[in-house]
């Protein structure tokens, strides 16, 4: 066993300085949502509260059908997006793997194009409202800009075409097996980590997605998700601290200020925090995986 | 091709395609979404020269030439939110690169294995908060009258409160700390990769020669990780026009007092569409992001193949 150096004792405190420097903006999140709203008030937002109190979560329980509701949303728009996501990604990934398939050059480069350039968000919301009608639908927060991701269609597809053994899917072939049944018992079965990894990619995105609700849901407030619900929230702190006029329908009005948005926000975080230490691997990997392409 | 040769190829053609046919159908779904999603938003960007009305829609709307460009171009903003774009993803791409080559760097020369995975867990955390939280603890630390900052360090350095929101000169820091905050820890995890993937026969020959750790660093790691670094920060290179659209609309909370400094592209397109209604200015900022962002993507890409092919798009 070596003797620490002076190296080891610098590169502990640099990272554990660093690890410190993550968490504690967290870490004032949670301690605020813990905080007496009128110690919160008086002193405002800070490590070491003169009074603690589980009103907020309290708050959260009793009274918040608005704050459960848009919660259960969140849940179904991430569990839907991401069984539609990754049935799309994993079809199109397949086929464009197929060697031998005519026009195979050209849907890869098809998929591919979308990477490298796009029309941005003002035609993409002019044909969504204009011609699809989603806003103020269920649809709005789960087709635009988040179903099929070509980046993860071509990361699967180099996983089909360089891990899947192809002696395998030509005995299952020479077996008698369909193309479709090839793709089902054999392919499917054979890339299980793959899939994973794509998973839970999609599922963070849909879980953290506000942005489409920002877009997309006007009036139907009922459809808020959680984040949805946090950024109107903040939006209209915004409001009442530039004056502005108040327009737009008070979706958060009646939910107490201070400590109980912080509440809101910490269970926003909540089911990650809860799954991230049994993921943790898979989501390293997935980085090094494809972060390079990202 | 004699009328006999196609004969002979017919039948196969056939076969194919009842083989395949399965294949195709199995593709559509997403074919059919990346055509409705991104490829008719491509054919779009024509409203860029039009007169948009809500009644006729993109494709029915006037002809407006290059007026649109004429209006954007005419005001400062579109030299403002160019350079605040550019000047941010500069800052990002050097100190965001340094700071993650180190971080990789000393999470490989930690012996403990636990430790070195207990601080990439915790460093990867922040990437999984999304931009309406992270905004929230923003707001905690710089909110006037009840922030961190001015109730606690402020106070107890006896300086009077500042109005964070409204003053522009301090938001190019903020932005860049919040974004080394959320970023740094995946990105280092991508070196990191690389850099235990060194070859250890490397560092004890090192040994043998006495070399000190930086040493080791400076002669062996950094000039292997080299080609991750030039590809990463090439391809970074390459969305230089794009920026964080959750960063800049939620960090600085959409306040108008902050645009000088916190204005980008991004905001700027969506502020013209859902803010103002200013369509035809929007779509020709957007159109203007798409066109320049795909020329810099396209020679950034030229610029990776020729230092490692297998890291180039194409």
């Amino acid at each position: 066993m070596r003797k620490t150096s002076g190296y080891d004792i610098l590169i502990n405190t640099v990272m554990t300085v660093i690890v410190i420097f993550c968490v504690i903006p967290l870490a004032l999140l949670l301690i605020s949502s813990l905080t007496d709203n009128s110690t919160l008030i008086r002193n405002g937002y800070t490590f070491f509260p003169e009074a603690w109190s589980l009103d907020a979560y309290r708050y959260l329980v009793n009274s918040g059908s608005k704050i459960i509701r848009s919660y259960g949303m969140s849940f179904l728009v991430t569990g839907l997006g991401t069984g539609l996501s990754i049935l799309f990604t994993t079809t199109l990934a397949y086929a464009i793997s197929v060697p031998g398939l005519p026009g195979r050059k050209f849907l890869t480069f098809f998929v591919f194009f979308t990477m490298l350039f796009n029309g941005g968000l003002v035609p993409t919301y002019l044909m969504y409202t204009g011609t699809f009608h989603i806003k103020d639908t269920l649809m709005g927060l789960l087709l635009p800009n988040l179903l099929v991701r070509a980046y993860y269609v071509m990361m699967m597809r180099s996983y089909f075409i360089n891990s899947l053994p192809q002696e395998v899917i030509e005995a299952a072939r020479i077996d008698g097996a369909s193309e479709f049944q090839t793709f089902t018992k054999v392919a499917i079965p054979m890339s299980k980590p793959i899939i994973a990894t794509v998973i839970l990619f999609t599922m963070i995105m849909y879980w953290n997605d506000w942005q489409n609700g920002l877009y997309y849901l006007s009036r139907k407030t009922s459809l808020y998700t959680i984040q949805n619900l946090l950024n109107r929230m903040i939006q209209e702190i915004q409001f009442l601290s530039s004056n502005a006029v108040v327009g737009q329908s008070n979706a958060a009005q009646g939910i107490p200020s201070g400590t109980v948005r912080m509440a809101i926000a910490v269970i926003g975080i909540l089911p990650i925090a809860v799954i991230y230490p049994f993921v943790q691997k898979n989501f390293a990997k997935g980085i090094t995986m494809g972060a390079v392409k990202g | 091709m004699s009328a006999k040769e196609t004969a002979a190829v017919q039948p196969r053609k056939k076969v194919h395609l009842k083989k395949y046919l399965p294949i195709y159908l199995i593709a559509l779904p997403g074919l059919i979404y990346l055509f409705i999603n991104n490829y008719i938003p491509m054919a779009g960007l024509v409203v860029a020269f039009k007169n948009f009305s809500a009644k006729r829609g993109i494709w029915g709307s006037k002809w407006a030439g290059f007026k649109n460009f004429k209006y954007l171009f005419s005001t400062s903003d579109a030299f403002v939110i160019t350079r605040n774009t550019l000047l941010y993803n500069v800052m990002f791409i050097v100190i965001g690169t340094t700071l993650a080559v180190m971080v990789a760097i000393f999470l490989a020369d930690i012996k403990s294995r636990i430790r070195s995975q207990f601080f990439q867990s915790i460093i990867l955390l922040p990437f999984l908060v999304s931009w309406v939280i992270i905004s929230y603890l923003v707001f905690g630390f710089f909110s006037a009258e009840t922030g961190f900052v001015n109730n606690t360090i402020r106070q107890g350095m006896g300086l009077a409160p500042l109005s964070w929101y409204n003053e522009p000169k301090y938001w190019p820091l903020i932005i860049l700390a919040v974004y080394l905050w959320h970023q740094v820890g995946y990105t280092s995890i991508v070196y990191y990769a690389s850099v235990v993937g060194i070859d250890n026969g490397y560092y004890e020959a090192a040994d043998l020669e006495g070399a000190t750790h930086w040493q080791k660093i400076w002669h062996i790691t950094l000039p292997l990780i080299r080609p991750t670094i030039i590809t990463m920060v090439l391809l970074a290179v390459g969305k230089i026009f794009y920026s964080d659209f959750g960063l800049f609309y939620q960090v600085p909370m959409n306040s108008g007092a902050l645009f000088r400094t916190t204005g980008v592209i991004d905001t700027y397109v969506y502020k013209g569409l859902m803010e103002q209604g200013n369509i035809g200015m929007s779509a020709a900022a957007g159109l203007y992001q798409s066109c320049v962002g795909f020329v810099v993507v396209l020679l950034a890409n030229l610029a990776v193949r020729k230092i490692d092919k297998d890291s180039a798009f194409f």
